[in-house]
């Protein structure tokens, strides 16, 4: 081969090896990739950040709604740790055969009514949901809120026409929050998170629907993903997810 | 020229390659019966011709006055007529809402004054697609409006053809084609939408579900029905595109 | 008059400013260089173009800027055939002469008779289902003439006609093109650059030149008067400007000439080219116009050449071949040329 025909085949080798590679500067630790259900966007985040500064290993976060994660993993996504909205997507990744040892059940959730500030519509509980001039948005029935909702609805012997179906539960904040709909089913926890751009109506224990987090990390995790799940399961972990809104397993 | 064309085509051909390799070609009678693929399918057509018909109606004065009329500021309009073609389209979905939508500039009007409400709806939809398939319809029309030599409505004039005579009987002929092409691309633009409709119309089977949200709820589950729609999807534009090929692009 | 119109139009840098007038059965050529307004003229005419001025057709005022009154293009009772025809591309030959009907309200069947009428009569019968791509030129003037004709204006206009033809058609659809203008009974406006044309199909001729009329009247007249050197060039004439006293006439070159007409003060002098003869030596006898001049370029033709002479007095000498064989001349060389009083052509300018 000519020197340049050698030249070129270096570029695109040294190219192609830098697109490929997330890894930092050889010999630092390698970065855990985190997939994780967007109700834990605000608790995980912070985990992130300490574990960042307290043992210097680092994590990046793929928040969506667990079944999409679940499908990528499904499909060869390089994720190294899972945490699901609930057990039925995690069923999914275990039975994929990525997964090393067996799911943690870590924090669990409840269901709350999202409205507009001021409550505008006066709506009181789930049952007022099925008032036909209300716009009222659901999680669509693949993403665990939406499961949930629907599980909600049913118990209490509602029943609602959503008028839309969003992909995962912060776009169900988002839709009341930007007045689209006028009420949404979310998890207590995004009603926190959103810091006041929806209002929460609480659903009763009786009608509510209790949603369990589970996470596991995957085959050839490296390090920090292992030292991130044990963060969350410690004490700590759970103090954070507690500020959040979300209940001990 | 031939290699790098080669590499294009191949680039092109590729992922729909991927497609029709990886689909479920046993159950695809199953899955192509199911309500949910029809209904979106049906939706899809529907919405996407008839934002097909708001452009042409919307777009053609509007191409008129872009190449015709002489007016400080026509520039910035044409600037404004051509940003949904670069604003990705979830942003336009966004701007949609804050104009259009229920707390919206106009949108609040809407509801208080006529009870209309965009969100959720099939017109939602067609709001959408038009606002992004719009600028491909004007660019077109605008484009052909330009090349055409004015004098044929000088002589239509001397004729005894009044203005809108002329415009029927010469201009819009003499425009038919760039109609048909600026229709087929506002149509397939309208046809793949998914950004701006999920945004603005949201998501639900039977009223505002359209194939390529379908596509990306099924996914969700798996990635075997989404194979399935996304097919259907490139099946019917295919048909289209090819069947419309020579026959309505007319020589002018 | 039938047509009289006084325009003023500025276009482009062209200041078009003409006063005519046009008689019912005349046709009424308007000849000039290109850029000299012909065209600018005919639009204006016909409401393409605003203007300054008045235009009045058979009594109907068309256009009176001072008075407001502006009757738009589409109700002016005209025929314009442009110079590249224009036939709308997408419609057959007759429908293209039935449009004028149809676009005034006519019914389709009518329009469709009418067109087909026209068309026989411009000798295109059998081509009414054709597209105007498949016309030859003469074929797509003529129908362009016959849809200017199917509406029965009262004022045709008909921008250089032929221009658009090759030179081997031209002589043909030129007589055919007579034919039919003699045969229109109304007011007829023709512009062209080329002489011949304007000679074979005018009445009468009106010469512009940067926007003015710089003459007018029968072709004849411009033969034998010509009043610019665009004319003169183009019948063939040397012209030039002197001051005369009696039939003696100073040239602005210096030379003095004697002609046959008398005349005082500014005037124009035309010499025809066949009228000047060259000798190697001072003629004898009685031409009473001769003077040395150098030959300096000669244009060999077949029969004729013509020899370019320099000062005191620049013009053009026509001579046969055998006549400048005899000279022996070439480039350079001086010759003695005279002229004949008789053939000098005076006329005030």
């Amino acid at each position: 081969m000519s020197p340049r025909g050698g030249g070129w085949l270096l570029a695109v080798a040294l190219l192609a090896a830098a697109c490929g590679g997330e890894d930092g500067a050889p010999g630092a630790p390698e970065i855990a990739m985190v997939f994780a259900a967007s109700s834990l966007t605000g608790p995980f985040s912070e985990l992130g950040e300490m574990l960042k500064e307290d043992e210097e290993a680092e994590v990046r976060f793929n928040f969506l709604s667990s079944s999409d994660l679940a499908t990528q993993i499904e499909q060869g996504a390089s994720a190294d740790v899972f945490a699901s909205a609930d057990e039925t997507n995690m069923q999914r990744v275990v039975d994929a055969g990525v997964a090393e040892g067996a799911p943690e059940v870590f924090a669990r959730n409840r269901l709350a009514i999202a409205v507009r500030p001021g409550n505008p519509e006066g709506i009181g509980s789930l049952a007022d949901l099925a008032d036909e001039g209300l716009v009222v948005s659901l999680c669509n029935g693949e993403c665990p809120a939406g499961q949930y909702a629907r599980a909600a609805l049913d118990a209490a012997g509602v029943e609602v026409e959503p008028d839309s179906l969003e992909s995962e539960v912060k776009a169900v904040i988002t839709r009341v929050a930007t007045g689209e709909a006028d009420a949404g089913i979310v998890y207590a926890t995004d009603v926190i998170a959103a810091d006041g751009e929806v209002e929460g109506v609480d659903i009763p224990p009786g009608e509510n629907v209790i949603a369990t987090y589970p996470i596991v990390v995957l085959e050839s995790a490296p390090a920090a993903g292992r030292a991130f799940v044990d963060l969350v399961t410690s004490p700590e972990g759970r103090r954070v997810l507690a500020r959040y809104g979300f209940r001990p397993r | 020229m031939l290699a790098a064309g080669g590499l294009a085509a191949t680039f092109l051909a590729l992922p729909l390659l991927g497609l029709l390799v990886r689909a479920p070609w046993g159950a695809l009678g199953s899955h192509l019966a199911s309500a949910e693929v029809r209904s979106a399918l049906g939706l899809s057509l529907v919405c996407s011709l008839t934002a097909t018909l708001v452009c042409l109606v919307l777009g053609v004065p509007l191409a008129w006055v872009l190449a015709r009329a002489e007016f400080p500021g026509r520039g910035l309009l044409r600037g404004v007529a051509t940003l949904p073609l670069v604003l990705p389209p979830v942003v336009g979905g966004v701007a949609l809402l804050l104009a259009l939508g229920r707390l919206g500039l106009v949108g609040r009007w809407l509801e208080s004054l006529f009870g209309v409400r965009l969100f959720g709806t099939p017109a939602g939809v067609v709001i959408a697609e038009a606002f992004v398939a719009l600028p491909l319809l004007v660019l077109t029309v605008e484009g052909a409006l330009r090349a055409f030599d004015r004098r044929y409505e000088d002589a239509a004039a001397t004729l005894g053809a009044s203005r809108w005579y002329a415009f029927r009987r010469v201009t819009l002929p003499a425009l038919a084609p760039s109609l048909v092409a600026g229709g087929v691309l506002a149509w397939a633009r309208a046809l793949g939408e998914f950004g701006a409709t999920i945004t603005f119309a949201g998501n639900l089977p039977g009223r505002t579900q359209t194939v390529p949200i379908a596509v990306y709820v099924e996914l969700q589950k798996g990635i075997e029905d989404a194979i399935v729609l996304s097919l259907v999807l490139v099946a019917v534009s295919l048909a289209v595109l090819v069947g419309l090929r020579d026959r309505w692009f007319p020589a002018p | 008059m039938s047509l009289s119109a006084s325009i003023e139009v500025r276009l482009d840098g062209l200041h078009l400013d003409v006063r005519l007038g046009v008689s019912t059965g005349e046709t009424l050529v308007v000849l000039g260089p290109n850029g000299a307004g012909k065209t600018t003229l005919l639009r204006s005419l016909a409401g393409l173009l605003p203007l300054r001025g008045r235009v009045v057709l058979d009594g109907e005022t068309l256009e009176d800027s001072a008075a407001g009154v502006r009757v738009p293009t589409e109700r002016r009772p005209i025929g314009f055939v442009f110079q590249d025809y224009l036939l709308f591309p997408r419609m057959s030959v007759e429908d293209n002469v039935a449009f004028g009907l149809r676009a005034r309200g006519a019914g389709r069947e009518t329009s469709r008779r009418e067109a087909r009428a026209w068309l026989e009569r411009v000798g295109l019968g059998d081509k009414a289902a054709a597209r105007p791509s498949a016309l030859s030129g003469g074929q797509a003037q003529r129908v362009a003439l016959a849809r200017a004709l199917a509406i029965s204006p009262r004022l045709l206009l008909l921008d250089e006609p032929l221009a658009a033809l090759d030179a081997g058609a031209r002589g043909e659809v030129r007589r055919e093109l007579r034919r039919h203008l003699s045969s229109f009974p109304g007011t007829r406006l023709l512009v062209t650059h080329d002489p011949v044309e304007a000679v074979a199909l005018g009445d009468r001729l009106v010469v512009i030149e940067h926007g003015r009329v710089v003459q007018e009247g029968a072709p004849e007249e411009l033969g034998r008067r010509p009043r610019s050197p665009y004319v003169a060039t183009l019948v063939g004439l040397n012209l030039a400007r002197g001051r005369a006293d009696g039939d003696v006439v100073e040239l602005a070159s210096g030379a003095v000439l004697t002609a046959a007409a008398r005349a005082k003060g500014d005037v124009l002098v035309a010499l025809p080219p066949r009228a000047i003869a060259l000798y190697r030596s001072r003629p004898e006898g009685s031409p009473r116009n001769v003077w040395r001049a150098r030959v300096e370029a000669l244009d060999v033709g077949r029969e004729s050449v013509r020899v370019h002479l320099g000062d005191p007095l620049p013009v053009v000498a026509e001579v046969t071949a055998a006549a400048l064989a005899d000279l022996e001349v070439r480039a350079g060389d001086e010759l003695w040329a005279s002229v004949k009083a008789s053939e000098v052509e005076l006329y005030p300018a």
